[in-house]
């Protein structure tokens, strides 16, 4: 640790001599800390799969949710610290609002991910503030249909088709590539996103975890919200079912 | 008449303005004496309106009614206002009055309704609950002598029993089994209260039996 930074991680507003901004690149550590949340972009919708690390059995379930809504068609999924994800969202809420009350219309993705990175980006210019611990993936549909983007703690942002942060973002990555994403529905790909969270999940380092499913997409009306419990209860089936067949054909080879 | 234009000009200015003028006390510069003069004045009256609103409840439910016209005093001028709008699976709200008002308080729930389904809480507005809200906006703001001018009914269905609420833009609120507002007031039903020594017997709602059979004759008002 004592070489980190050498005096130059002080500040979220100064660079280091070989050009980074350690503040920054701290956050984003505090991203892969946590739980991994993934995102996909399928024909008709977007998915988002979280998986929530419960770090105590004392905790009162189905708190701290980790998937939350923005605007009627607007969803985020984030990995990181949870207080600063809260605020972001809210910030994102209000941004949201703003623009259909001056607008009329709900607000294009685009233009909230514009906004909000913006904001992120703001928190790594200046000493008197810290940057956001947090990376959030946000999804919606509009007319022209799903639409998918990520913001990290830099303030930078990528519109996507399949994403992933936190602890597994790399094992995540991995496994959403295997999918033909493009050509699928929401319908199978909520399925998909519950085995991808389940194959990622590290059983010795981190007991449980809840999972937590939203979509959006022409299937809820183009409103954003978790699944309903059957689907839910279907795709976290088919995940831990996939999940055996691999153990089994692990214990094969052996 | 002939003292602007006088001199042939119809807009000189006046060569000193705010200066001492005969009977007059002398005016500072920059003292608002015009605006001082004329009282503070709020919404009048209401520009573009809708009228009738009607909701009757039945065993399971309510049915809410209104047409789509929007008149320009008595100019029917816009033909396709809905003045129902939907705030939720179990909510209606019909509107009667200034349509621009009920345009502005529509944006407002739907706004309300957003914030209420970002809270994930499984509540949301029910009929009741945005009828007492209804109550408290309009009263507040006919208390700042800025009413919203319109009357609303709400329609919806609440722990299996249908709601219908009146609330008007003074804020005088009440729930019935059915309810009228606009025109639709006085010919969709009405009451009748017989008091005698015997004490008070109140019939109705009765329907008014309406004939239109002279209505083709009637030539101008299309």
């Amino acid at each position: 640790m004592s070489s980190i930074g050498t005096g130059y991680d002080l500040s979220a507003s100064q660079f280091s001599p070989d050009g980074r901004v350690f503040q920054v690149e701290y956050a984003l550590k505090a991203v892969e800390n946590s739980g991994t949340a993934v995102g996909i972009r399928g024909k008709d919708g977007v998915v988002f799969g979280v998986e929530k690390l419960i770090t105590s059995k004392l905790y009162e379930s189905g708190d701290n949710k980790r998937i939350l809504n923005v605007d009627k068609h607007v969803g985020a999924a984030f990995a990181g610290l949870n207080a600063d994800a809260r605020h972001l969202v809210e910030r994102a809420r209000d941004e949201a609002s703003s623009y259909r009350h001056s607008y009329g219309d709900p607000i294009p993705l685009r233009h909230l991910t514009e906004r909000v990175s913006g904001y992120v980006h703001a928190h790594t210019l200046y000493s008197s503030v810290r940057p956001f611990g947090v990376s959030i993936i946000l999804g919606s549909m509009e007319q022209d249909g799903p639409q998918m983007y990520l913001i990290d703690p830099s303030g930078v942002s990528w519109g996507y088709h399949g994403c992933a942060v936190g602890k597994a973002k790399q094992n995540a990555k991995t496994e959403i590539e295997k999918l033909k994403m493009k050509d699928m529905t929401v319908r199978e790909l909520v399925k998909e996103v519950a085995k991808i969270i389940y194959i990622v999940h590290d059983e010795v380092k981190d007991k449980s975890f809840d999972l937590e499913l939203s979509w959006v997409g022409e299937i809820t009306g183009g409103k954003h919200e978790l699944v309903p419990p059957e689907v839910f209860v279907e795709a976290e089936k088919y995940a831990k079912e996939a999940l055996e067949e691999s153990d089994d054909s692990d214990e094969e080879d052996l | 008449m002939a003292s602007s234009s006088m001199f042939g000009h119809g807009n000189t200015t006046p060569f000193w303005t705010g200066g001492p003028a005969p009977g007059q006390f002398y005016s500072f510069p920059g003292s608002q004496q015009a605006a001082a003069q004329t009282p503070a004045q709020r919404t009048l009256y209401p520009v573009v309106t809708g009228s009738s609103v009607l909701g009757i409840q039945f065993e399971g439910g309510v049915v809410i009614a209104a047409d789509m016209l929007g008149s320009y005093g008595s100019l029917a001028r816009f033909r396709d206002c809905p003045r129902l709008f939907k705030v939720n699976d179990t909510t209606v709200v019909g509107a009667a009055g200034d349509y621009a008002d009920f345009q502005y308080l529509t944006n407002v729930i739907e706004q309300q309704v957003i914030d209420e389904e970002c809270l994930n809480d499984g509540f949301g507005y029910t009929p009741k609950s945005l009828h007492c809200w209804l109550t408290r906006v309009l009263y507040n703001r006919r208390s700042k002598f800025n009413p919203l001018w319109n009357t609303y009914i709400v329609a919806g269905i609440e722990d299996q029993k249908p709601f219908l609420g009146y609330v008007d833009k003074i804020g005088m609120a009440y729930e019935a089994t059915s309810l009228a507002c606009g025109f639709g007031a006085y010919i969709a039903l009405y009451q009748v209260a017989v008091i005698t020594k015997d004490g008070v017997d109140i019939k109705g709602p009765i329907k008014s039996e309406t004939n239109w059979e002279v209505a083709h004759m009637i030539k101008g008002y299309e």
